[in-house]
């Protein structure tokens, strides 16, 4: 009989906490996947489908359900992939393609020929125009995706790197002559390494 | 016993003598030009004028290519609430509006406006004196304060009228007059204080019945005390010693700095993130409290400042009394400066000044030196980076309290959440870590990287925010119109139903009519 005690005592206890735990999954519930949430807050939202996704919030989703790697956002570059893979609890992994300087599109105007095309491509909507009038990008708002470069038909549209603003400028990092010298001298090592005359 | 307990109470700051935390005393001050007398530059051929010098927003040009303009004429209105006009400094005509080089460490440009003088010197008389300031009403002051153009020429550049608010929720009781001129080399503001003490003096009157403020405090090193002498005469002789106080400080760097110097004077600190003005201070620099003087007594907008131009490389060093725009180039060539092989010109002072990557920059509101440096004596300041020996030199004499060489460590790793937990936003970049640092590493140049990362992600995250914003936007709006078009086609087609259905209904009664009608006859 003094057998039966603790098996009772700890049904009861499963009972209880399993109760306690259906209540507050039933009265707690978040709508939404919070993780997927904090993921996308990280990513750069350019929208630009880099990764393979049709906009940012479909690979936050994806990354948060573990379903894709977390180096796919080639615009967010190291930091925002260190930042994810924080997040996530894995491995960070180093992005395959290269980072490229910040760009915008820009509309040669007398080549447009106002077909709107590019309008309805623009995730971010900033892009303005009518039909058969020119169209222009609002620089504050381009993403730099180039998905409007595409479906352009007359090909009007450069993306342009973005200038240096005064406002914008910060301090560069503080390199010594000691840390030009070893970064020439690594160069140098690696193209060695790689079997090239440098 | 009495001067040994006063020893403590200096090595503790307590007591009657106060002072800030951490600084530095520099062994020589190289103040060379100290005591020689104010001499005006020569005209230049040509002025340049930035849009912007002051901190806030840039200004607009009013002023056409070609237009002759007066000297004091408003060349470029402020474009919002942080912002100051820039006015013409001498009479002449616009050759140009197009980018010039700024004194700034980036070496970028800024739109400028040129302007080729006439050499008649005609002035622009639209801001009419206002000898009877003490009658005038506050806001009025303000505005005139603005309207002249005036930041703080101590060389920060903040838009002197925004202080100038009788606040009821954060009163001002004192105003302080910064004369500390804590900066090796620079000596601008002592002879100022000698030569224009009634001015100064005025122009604090000024300021403490604009902001409703019973007390006012010059402060001053006891490096310059022929200035002290010479105010503290002054004030006698215009009988404010009874609301107006001299306090002498003994020298250190950097008390010059606007925190420091309230923590000097009043034994108060300003907080964190605060300004001096939570705390009921009101400070600014004697040349700015001259400039308000102008604006008011005499109707002069801010046109010309007092630089020092000095450094080793300088053979006849003076304090000029120098229009804005002039070039530097210029300026250097008028104190003896033949070739300039070899040379650096220093923006500022030696310890927060910036190093140009050009001498061909106007002279801006800001600038408060010039000091052309002969290359040995800059590279000395610029040895290779050691590793940090954990001395804690740097975090004894921080005047801010901060603990600069993890502040910098964390920088250095790109550990900008770290550097912030550790207040990196409090640094002043007085640079005195720096100077004190056995392993001479560049600790400010760190923080004013770090400080440009951060801005540099904040602005990112806005800009990712604002993109996720029209994103959703545009997402939602292509959902309501395809529902709208759905919704369309669900009326057309009901509607296409419908018809077909009453098209039907109304067959089928014809041919129920006819029938009816058809069935008569088969009877008969």
């Amino acid at each position: 009989m003094e057998l039966l005690y603790p098996v009772l005592i700890f049904s009861l206890l499963a009972l209880v906490i399993g109760a306690g735990l259906a209540f507050t999954s039933r009265y707690f519930h978040v709508e939404g996947d919070p993780l997927a949430d904090k993921v996308d807050a990280l990513l750069p939202q350019t929208q630009c489908g880099q990764c393979g996704y049709p906009g940012c919030r479909p690979y936050a989703d994806a990354v948060a359900a573990d379903e894709v790697a977390v180096n796919h956002c080639v615009p967010g570059g190291e930091r925002t992939m260190l930042a994810i893979a924080d997040i996530m609890g894995v491995e960070p992994k180093a992005i395959e393609e290269e980072e490229t300087a910040p760009v915008v599109a820009y509309i040669r105007e007398d080549e447009c020929i106002g077909c709107t095309l590019c309008i309805k491509a623009c995730p971010v909507d900033c892009i303005i125009g009518a039909p058969k009038q020119y169209h222009t990008i609002i620089t504050d708002h381009c993403t730099g995706c180039t998905l409007c470069l595409e479906p352009c038909p007359v090909d009007c549209i450069d993306m342009v790197e973005t200038p240096e603003l005064l406002e914008h400028w910060s301090w560069p990092v503080p390199g010594t002559k000691r840390a030009v010298k070893a970064e020439k001298r690594k160069a140098q090592h690696d193209g060695r390494e790689e079997g090239l005359d440098v | 016993m009495f001067e040994f307990w006063h020893k403590i109470q200096q090595s503790l700051s307590i007591g009657s003598v106060q002072s800030f935390t951490g600084g530095i005393v520099h062994r020589n001050q190289h103040k060379v030009t100290a005591s020689h007398p104010i001499v005006a530059c020569a005209l230049p051929e040509l002025f340049i004028h930035p849009i912007k010098q002051h901190i806030g927003d840039p200004c607009e040009p009013i002023v056409q290519v070609g237009e002759r303009v007066l000297k004091g004429q408003t060349i470029a209105k402020p474009q919002g609430y942080l912002s100051v006009p820039v006015h013409a400094s001498t009479s002449g005509t616009v050759t140009s509006i197009e980018e010039h080089t700024i004194p700034h460490p980036s070496g970028l440009g800024l739109i400028s406006i040129y302007i080729k003088p006439d050499g008649l010197d005609e002035v622009d008389e639209s801001l009419h004196p206002l000898p009877n300031y003490r009658s005038v009403d506050a806001v009025e002051l303000r505005e005139r304060v603005r309207q002249a153009g005036i930041a703080g020429l101590g060389g920060a550049v903040f838009p002197t009228f925004i202080k100038l608010v009788r606040d009821q929720k954060n009163p001002i009781e004192t105003v302080i007059l910064n004369g500390i001129e804590c900066e090796p080399w620079l000596t601008c503001d002592h002879q100022l204080m000698i030569e224009k003490a009634h001015e100064i003096i005025s122009g604090l009157d000024i300021i403490l019945h604009a902001v409703d403020a019973s007390k006012g405090i010059i402060a001053i090193e006891d490096n310059k005390l022929d200035a002290v002498k010479v105010i503290e005469k002054t004030l006698a002789d215009m009988g404010l010693n009874e609301s107006v106080e001299v306090r002498v400080l003994p020298t250190r760097y950097p008390q010059g700095g606007e925190k420091q110097l309230i923590q000097a004077v009043t034994g108060k600190e300003v907080p964190a993130g605060g300004l001096p003005l939570h705390i009921g201070i009101l400070s600014t620099n004697v040349g700015t409290s001259k400039a308000v003087y102008d604006a008011v007594c005499l109707g002069e907008p801010l046109t010309e400042r007092i630089i020092t131009v000095s450094g080793d490389a300088v053979p006849k060093p003076a304090n000029m009394s120098v229009r804005l725009g002039t070039s530097m180039h210029f300026l250097l060539k008028q104190c003896g400066v033949e070739s300039f092989d070899g040379i650096k010109v220093l923006h500022g002072g030696p310890m927060m000044g910036e190093l140009l990557s050009t001498d061909d920059v106007p002279v801006v509101k800001g600038s408060n030196g010039i000091l052309a440096m002969t290359q040995r004596n800059i590279m000395r300041a610029h040895h290779e980076e050691e590793p940090c020996i954990r001395c804690g030199d740097c975090g004894d004499v921080c005047p801010a309290g901060l603990m600069p060489n993890l502040l910098a460590a964390h920088c250095k790793e790109n550990q900008f959440e770290r550097a912030e937990d550790y207040n990196l936003f409090d640094c002043i970049e007085c640079g005195a870590c720096s100077f004190v640092c056995p392993s001479h590493i560049p600790l400010v140049h760190y923080f004013r990287y770090g400080k440009g990362q951060v801005a540099q992600i904040n602005r990112e995250k806005e800009f990712a925010e604002a993109s996720r914003v029209r994103s959703e936007k545009r997402d939602a709006r292509l959902a309501k119109e395809l529902a709208e078009k759905e919704e369309k086609r669900r009326i057309a087609k009901e509607k296409k139903e419908a018809r077909a259905k009453a098209l039907a209904e109304k067959e089928a009664a014809e041919q129920a009519s006819s029938e009816v009608a058809a069935k008569p006859e088969e009877d008969t």
